[in-house]
């Protein structure tokens, strides 16, 4: 007979190992789905392998990490808080609202333009991301659903404004808006699109929401909030105001990841879809894939950043489509389930 | 027609697509099982029909193949919110990502293909003219087949032993367990008919209502439908209120259109509208009176564990 029994507090190494499971297992499932699809899964995983790991590869994967990190570093602390955020990437696109609305409208003097760019983008994500934490704190809505309508949303008005009101004066019909400024330019490592400032700010971040979550009180009431809203005001916590701040912060980070791909990468306001490939999405996985520990997120967001970049390859190379990245997300996700499960008990044969 | 006959004709035919997800996840979440995958299934469903039915030329496999590819996903949720009692919220999100990005990769040969069989309209004799109501019966074979699902499936909910057991599960796992009712049993017939619903919805969407495959043709309709349940109070008649009157607000989109507003600002209504009905009918003391289930979400541990 084989019994499950319950570990106490699964180990670190165990914690680690099931994260490594996990990962591997949803390399088997991809790996089925490329064979019933045809496709030697050794060939394609080679080619994503050889062709990241070049120069121009890796920056590819460092300009990835960079939305990846700052979203999902921003759900470990709505999800530590007990709230659902599927919304990043809304909060994401009004970010580049913003970044764009100070970009091209804003008559300011120069150099004072990319620190409001970054301050008024995640002023964005944060409105965007407190109606639903009011929502759920006041009214109990269901925030996950909110937060997806409200991605659709913003993704409808980044594209209402492309087509419409913002469209490029000199875009010959496509729908962009003007070229920034070079003023709203976020500086890149030359020959590549890494920007920088970003970049450094995302890796900053994951130190500096560790010590929040994990050192101050703010963080303490955070988490106890997430296990349970009724021990919180038992305990005289103020569960809304809890809820707020940590949707603040998250949606501040995915707005700043906004106003880096505006400002970073593409350096104008393009269509919802080319200017996030799903990054709010991704960062889901990233903050699950790191069991929501925001310096561990560091590691997490590189690799699902390789697997995005490895999807755009297998896109060109192999003629897929973008879902391919939906599946190895979805993937990563079960297996990461069914591996925690393996973590939470042990098997017995008696 | 008439215009009112017509309008109520277009507004049923678009909120199909709606109320047969939603009285599937109405029955998962009775069970007590939170299922977040409806969109990823719909649109798994949504692909595989159209492929079939192109294959074949018989849509009535492409129906078949629909409500099995739902099944199937669901049964991956099922498998990991049931038994392995793992968060059902991560496990449906996850189902939705698989589904879309699976839809993806299956349609990307389909996009653009014209599809010559479909399951189209026909009209219902004597009934179509009645006045205003007429509207119902000029539709296809899965809208009418959807007005003797919602009755059956109220009926079965309410009305039969069948349906105490799943809302028994649904509300208290632990009672009906020591009753008898085999619970995960319960819970794994009603995910997987969820999946097999929402499978149905989307293949609804493209063999009878676009008909056509576009990638990401379910557009957030998933979602919605998951927003009806709780809207529809768990109770598969009011399903059909919530579905028609989404299906106004799609219909209603395509009617301003000529009146000078953007394309893309229309295209919110829906999803503005969702919030605003979550809103109303999800604030605390209401959600209590219209009762939600007490166990939906929670995972059942039977014996040795509390």
């Amino acid at each position: 007979m084989i019994k499950v029994e319950e570990r106490r507090e699964p180990s670190l190494i165990v914690k680690i190992a099931t994260k490594i499971v996990a990962v591997l297992l949803a390399l088997g499932i991809s790996a089925t789905i490329f064979i019933s699809y045809g496709i030697d899964p050794i060939y394609a995983f080679s080619i994503m392998f050889s062709k990241s790991l070049t120069l121009y590869g890796l920056s590819e994967v460092v300009t990835k990490f960079i939305p990846l990190e700052l979203c999902g570093v921003g759900l470990i602390v709505a999800f530590k808080s007990g709230m659902w955020n599927i919304g990043a990437e809304g909060q994401l696109l009004i970010g580049a609202i913003m970044a764009t609305w100070v970009a091209l409208f804003l008559d300011i003097p120069d150099f004072t333009r990319l620190p409001l760019i970054l301050t008024l983008s995640m002023v964005g994500g944060i409105t965007w991301a407190l109606i639903p934490a009011f929502l759920k704190a006041k009214l109990e809505v269901n925030e996950v659903i909110v937060t997806l309508m409200m991605n659709y949303i913003a993704s409808f008005l980044v594209n209402y404004l492309v087509y419409g009101p913002w469209k490029g004066s000199k875009e010959w019909g496509f729908p962009y808006t003007d070229k920034f400024p070079e003023s709203a330019w976020l500086p890149a490592i030359p020959g590549t699109r890494i920007h920088w400032p970003t970049l450094l700010i995302a890796s900053v971040v994951a130190f500096t929401v560790f010590f929040i979550m994990f050192k101050t009180t703010l963080g303490f009431e955070m988490r106890v909030c997430g296990q349970s809203r009724r021990v919180a005001e038992y305990s005289g916590m103020n569960y809304t105001k809890a809820l707020m701040v940590s949707m603040a912060i998250s949606g501040a980070l995915a707005g700043l990841a906004g106003a880096g791909e505006v400002c970073g990468i593409h350096r104008r306001l393009r269509y919802a879809s080319a200017i996030s490939s799903g990054y709010g999405y991704s960062g889901i996985i990233v903050a699950w894939l790191s069991g929501l520990h925001p310096i561990a997120s560091l590691l997490s967001a590189f690799f699902i950043a390789f697997l995005l970049a490895g999807g755009d390859i297998l896109q060109v190379s192999l003629g897929l489509s973008s879902g391919v990245v939906s599946v190895f997300n979805g993937a990563i996700l079960f297996s990461l389930l069914i591996s925690e499960f393996f973590g939470r008990y042990r098997l017995r044969w008696k | 027609m008439d215009p009112v006959t017509e309008l109520i004709s277009m507004v049923v035919s678009a909120g199909t697509a709606l109320l047969l997800p939603a009285l599937g996840e109405i029955y998962a979440e009775r069970s007590g099982v939170l299922n977040l995958g409806v969109e990823g299934m719909m649109a798994l469903g949504a692909v595989t029909a159209f492929y079939l039915t192109y294959l074949t030329k018989e849509p009535f496999l492409g129906l078949i193949v629909a409500a099995l590819a739902g099944v199937s996903l669901a049964f991956i949720h099922a498998f990991i919110s049931i038994s392995i009692r793992s968060n059902q919220v991560v496990s449906g999100l996850a189902l939705s990502m698989l589904g879309v990005g699976l839809s993806s990769l299956i349609g990307k040969s389909l996009i653009g293909v014209p599809l010559k069989y479909t399951i189209s309209r026909f009209e219902v004799p004597l009934l179509k003219d009645i006045p205003i109501i007429g509207g119902f019966f000029v539709q296809n074979a899965l809208t009418y087949a959807s007005y003797f699902i919602v009755v059956l499936l109220w009926f079965i909910l309410f009305k039969t032993k069948i349906g105490v057991y799943v809302r028994m599960v649904g509300e208290n796992p632990r009672a009906a367990d020591t009753a008898g009712v085999n619970v995960p049993v319960i819970r794994y017939a009603c995910t997987l008919l969820g999946g097999a619903l929402a499978g149905l919805g989307g293949a609804y969407l493209s063999i009878c209502y676009t008909p056509a495959w576009i990638e990401g043709m379910t557009a957030g309709q998933g979602w919605i439908a998951l927003a009806l349940v709780i809207f529809s109070a768990w109770n598969p008649l009011y399903a059909i209120v919530g579905s028609y009157l989404f299906g106004g607000v799609r219909v209603l989109q395509y009617r301003l259109q000529p009146y000078g507003f953007s394309p893309p600002l229309l295209q919110t209504l829906p999803y503005v509208s969702t919030i605003a009905v979550l809103i109303v009918f999800s604030s605390g003391r209401l959600r209590r009176r219209l009762g939600a289930p007490s166990a939906l979400g929670k995972p059942y541990y039977r014996g040795e564990k509390t």
